[in-house]
């Protein structure tokens, strides 16, 4: 009895056995695969930014240079997590975020390392770029004030201040506060106009609320065009999507909103960039540069400002036809740097402004 | 006895391993940031008490009301279309709550089809009607309990369906009418199975993310998110999920505790119930009523989904579809099989140590097992992550010093750190399985074929894992669609250059490219009805 007794715990011990043996061996199966292709040309890259906003220029670096690019994209904390906890061993080169918040972390938590390529540096103006080279922009994102044609006067507004206004009561749509491009926009205004007169305006912008905040910025657009609200604060390149979508609806509601660019006598409107960092790790320094200098190529920054309606970085690049129709306007001069540091101030203010 | 330790210890060792990432997450509490807590407590904490309570409560009642019902009719009664419905109730399983939040906001929101007719129809502007905002608590509530109904409803239908039929005689010879031995008999019997379903069912909303975050409702996990995020304090994260795993703690302990008088064991050899012949008005009704929550939790966001796929497809293009498909059903697959392994592992431990006492506290591991379902993917990802990193240092750091070869990383950036944060997630799922279902084996069955044979591999194989089956298949089956549909971890912890249907979608509909994304979450939904469908069918087997 003792003998079968024992087999049966022997029997289920091998059944975990295998099942651990080959957990281990498909994990270490895997890097080999990896490490051995670390000897062919490549870069491997974190991206923020979603697949489909950056994989066909990948492509196209790839098929001009022969490297190949292996990317993971994800939530940009979250990769800066996996950057941080592989350490000396991450696998990543490049990490590419959206917004110049989480660049700013990155470079604080020390996890990136100075670009050196002098040419790379001298593309890009000395306010989209780190003061110690580890980071840089690649393209501007600009956050203006959207109504729907006919309903409103692209007079009646001028100014971000102007939103709190016993006019706008509940007629404004803004997305929640958790949301970075808010968190970015209100560091903006901190360091403009200070901690105390942001949160007066924060605190009197959440009065004018139509709608306690949802949804994203296409979500905004759409509830202007609808009449839920007058005044929506959105990105451009979400009407940009928006304008030339497949699908017909979108683009009629498109077609119906007008951009307001606020602030244009004073500080200017609040933009925010793209940008990418070398780890400080990388074994591919070389092809990370190379990578880098591709996508400050003219042509990559029209790929851009064509596809994803962003504002190319580099003067004299053309701009898309959408955003060619939203005007020309002046944008804030802020110092990206401190911007991402204010981060966390601004998203407190926000939560005791009782901004959700 | 020599064997039995094994068991344990290999038990326990997975255990720890899987627990390692939740005690990374919870030992952040002992350096706790006093102006981060001020200003939390002043400003939102109450409300993200608030809400999630109000969540999980919400989410609780409603799946339990639906889940009973439907199990009771489809266990009880016959009439026309059952068969029909056996599949359709399970449907929604395959939906993942942020697709059907989308869906719905789509077609219910202000600018949507439904709200536009309305105003067109009667000429209302804006402050003319009321109109039930979608994107709200209370839609959240409802979006959760419409998909996560299957919970309660799969648990409770196998134990309806268990209950002896001698139990009907007798509760008509005490002169009960159907209604009270409804109420005194059969709910009473089912109580611990509808409390498992509701627990699982109310941890996966209080871990839901995407739902939440889509309709701007704080709660703890997306105050979690924000905390970590915009104020870049991992720290104070962590300690948000702690507390988040105090409320699970409560919900577990409440659980455990409405079982503790429930062993019934009930012998088998009975004739079951014989289902009731409805046939007319009453079978007709009864039909519509059992199929409701498939039509809203399924049917109307299918043909929405199929709608937008349509759309997509004149312009879209396929690409690496078939590749995507692949990655998530192996994933899933493999997945799902070693974690119910596992859980049967443990399981089996602690059914020995219940019937002959041990040292190993093997209820307590069990029960910390189960914390790592009301996490949100992304804490338990930093958790596994740290883990993973720190694993692979001291791998490298060894191999340096002996063979002076660093092989790079060897866990992170495989599957391996997915499938092992999948057991952090989702083990309780397939534990809460297996437990019922030893759960209704008599102890009595185990000492008579110990007796008659006298062998622990005859008492497993033969008579256990048989009447284990309908447990294990759906333990299998939700661990399956549970990661079929995981987002957050997967999206993080990727090996490079792999992608799976999940991210695809989520990546989509995250920029509101809901028309774009139809097409990923469909093949989500078509994918998770494989199994539901194949899985169904040997669940209606083993419980008839």
């Amino acid at each position: 009895m003792v003998i079968s007794y024992n087999f049966a715990f022997l029997a289920l011990e091998v059944v975990i056995n295998k099942f651990i043996f080959t957990l281990l061996f498909a994990s270490v199966s895997i890097p080999t695969v990896f490490s051995s292709a670390a000897l062919a040309d490549e870069v491997n890259v974190y991206s923020g930014r979603q697949e489909a906003l950056i994989k066909p220029l990948l492509d196209k670096f790839t098929a001009r240079t022969g490297i190949e690019v292996n990317l993971v994209t994800g939530g940009s904390d979250a990769l800066i997590s996996r950057l941080q906890s592989e350490g000396d061993l991450s696998p990543a080169d490049l990490i590419i975020m959206a917004d110049a918040g989480r660049l700013v972390r990155a470079n604080k938590l020390g996890l990136t390392q100075a670009i050196t390529d002098a040419a790379i540096l001298e593309t890009v103006p000395q306010s989209f770029k780190a003061d110690n080279n580890h980071w840089l922009a690649l393209t501007k994102r600009a956050r203006p004030i959207m109504y729907r044609k006919g309903e409103v006067s692209p007079d009646s507004i001028s100014k971000l201040a102007e939103l709190t206004n016993a006019e706008w009561k509940n007629q404004v749509c803004i997305r929640s506060s958790s949301n970075i491009y808010n968190q970015s926009m209100t560091a903006s205004l901190i360091l403009i106009q200070g901690e105390e007169a942001t949160y007066e305006w924060a605190s009197a912008l959440v009065e004018n609320f139509a709608r306690s905040p949802k949804g994203g910025d296409r979500d905004q657009i759409k509830a202007v065009v609808a009449g839920e609200c007058k005044l929506a604060v959105a990105n451009t390149y979400y009407l940009g999507g928006m304008l030339s979508s497949a699908d017909e609806e979108t683009r009629s509601i498109a077609e119906q909103v007008g951009v307001i660019w606020p602030d244009q006598d004073g500080s200017g409107t609040h933009i925010n960039i793209s940008g990418a960092a070398i780890t400080k790790y990388a074994q591919n320094t070389e092809q990370a540069q190379a990578l880098l200098s591709f996508m400050l190529e003219a042509e990559s920054q029209q790929w851009y400002a064509e596809v994803n309606h962003e504002y190319p970085l580099l003067e004299g690049v053309q701009w898309s036809k959408e955003l060619q129709s939203f005007g020309t306007f002046k944008a804030q001069d802020i110092d990206f740097e401190k911007m991402g540091e204010l981060n966390d101030e601004a998203l407190r203010l926000m939560d005791r402004a009782g901004w959700r | 006895m020599n064997a039995r330790f094994w068991l344990s210890t290999v038990v326990c060792i997975i255990a720890a391993l899987v627990l390692m990432p939740l005690f990374i997450v919870g030992a952040s509490v002992f350096s706790i940031d006093t102006n981060l807590w001020g200003h939390l407590l002043d400003t939102v904490f109450t409300e993200y008490v608030l809400n999630s309570l109000l969540l999980a409560l919400g989410v609780g009642t409603g799946t339990i009301v639906i889940g009973t019902y439907l199990a009771y009719t489809m266990v009880n009664y016959a009439f026309w279309g059952k068969s029909l419905l056996t599949w359709l109730v399970l449907l929604p399983l395959a939906m993942p709550a942020y697709i059907i939040a989308y869906t719905y906001t789509g077609l219910l929101d202000f600018s949507g089809p439904v709200q536009s007719m309305l105003r067109e129809a009667f000429g209302w502007e804006r402050a003319d009607y009321w109109f039930w905002d979608v994107r709200s608590l209370s839609g959240a509530i409802v979006m959760m309990i419409l998909v996560l109904y299957p919970y309660v409803y799969i648990l409770a239908r196998s134990a309806f369906a268990e209950q002896s039929h001698s139990f009907n005689k007798v509760s008509q010879l005490a002169g009960y009418s159907r209604f009270e031995h409804v109420r005194r008999v059969s709910l009473p019997l089912a109580r611990p199975a509808i409390l498992t379903g509701a627990s699982l069912a109310m941890m996966e909303s209080l871990a839901d993310y995407g739902t939440v975050a889509y309709f701007g409702v704080s709660t703890f996990s997306t105050g979690i998110f924000r905390t970590w995020f915009g104020m870049g304090s991992v720290q104070g994260a962590a300690q948000l999920s702690t507390v988040l795993c105090m409320f699970v703690l409560v919900l577990l302990v409440l659980e455990k505790h409405s079982r503790k008088d429930a062993s019934r064991y009930q012998s088998r050899q009975a004739a079951s119930v014989k289902p009731k012949q409805l046939s007319g008005i009453a079978g007709i009704g009864l039909f519509l009523l059992c199929l409701a929550p498939a039509v809203f939790g399924f049917i109307i966001p299918f043909i929405q989904l199929t709608a937008w796929s349509f759309k997509f497809a004149e312009v879209g293009d396929l690409g690496d579809f078939v590749s995507l498909i692949q990655n998530s059903l192996t994933l899933a697959a493999l997945g799902a099989l070693i974690i119910v392994v596992f859980a049967t592992a443990v399981s089996y431990c602690k059914r020995l140590t219940q019937q002959s006492p041990s040292k190993v506290p093997i209820k307590s591991i069990e029960q910390a097992l189960s914390l790592g379902y009301a996490l949100p993917g992304i804490v338990i990802a930093v958790g596994v992550l740290i883990m993973a990193g720190w694993s692979d240092r001291q791998i490298n750091l060894f191999t340096m010093a002996w063979f002076d070869y660093r092989p790079g990383l060897i866990i992170s950036g495989g599957m391996t750190i997915l499938i092992f944060a999948y057991a952090v997630r989702f083990i309780s799922v397939a534990l809460q399985n297996t437990e019922t279902g030893f759960m209704r084996i008599p102890p009595k069955l185990d000492q008579a074929a110990l007796s008659l044979s006298g062998s622990y591999r005859h008492l497993l194989s033969k008579i256990q894992l048989p009447l284990l089956s309908a447990s294990l298949i759906s333990a299998l089956l939700l661990v399956f669609v549970d990661i079929l549909k995981e987002l957050p971890a997967t999206l993080v912890l990727r090996p490079f250059n792999f992608n799976t249907l999940a991210v695809r979608a989520y990546e989509l509909a995250s920029d509101e490219r809901l028309i774009d994304a139809a097409l990923p979450a469909i093949s989500i939904v078509l994918v998770g009805l494989l199994p539901v469908v194949l899985l169904t069918r040997q669940l209606n087997k083993a419980s008839t």
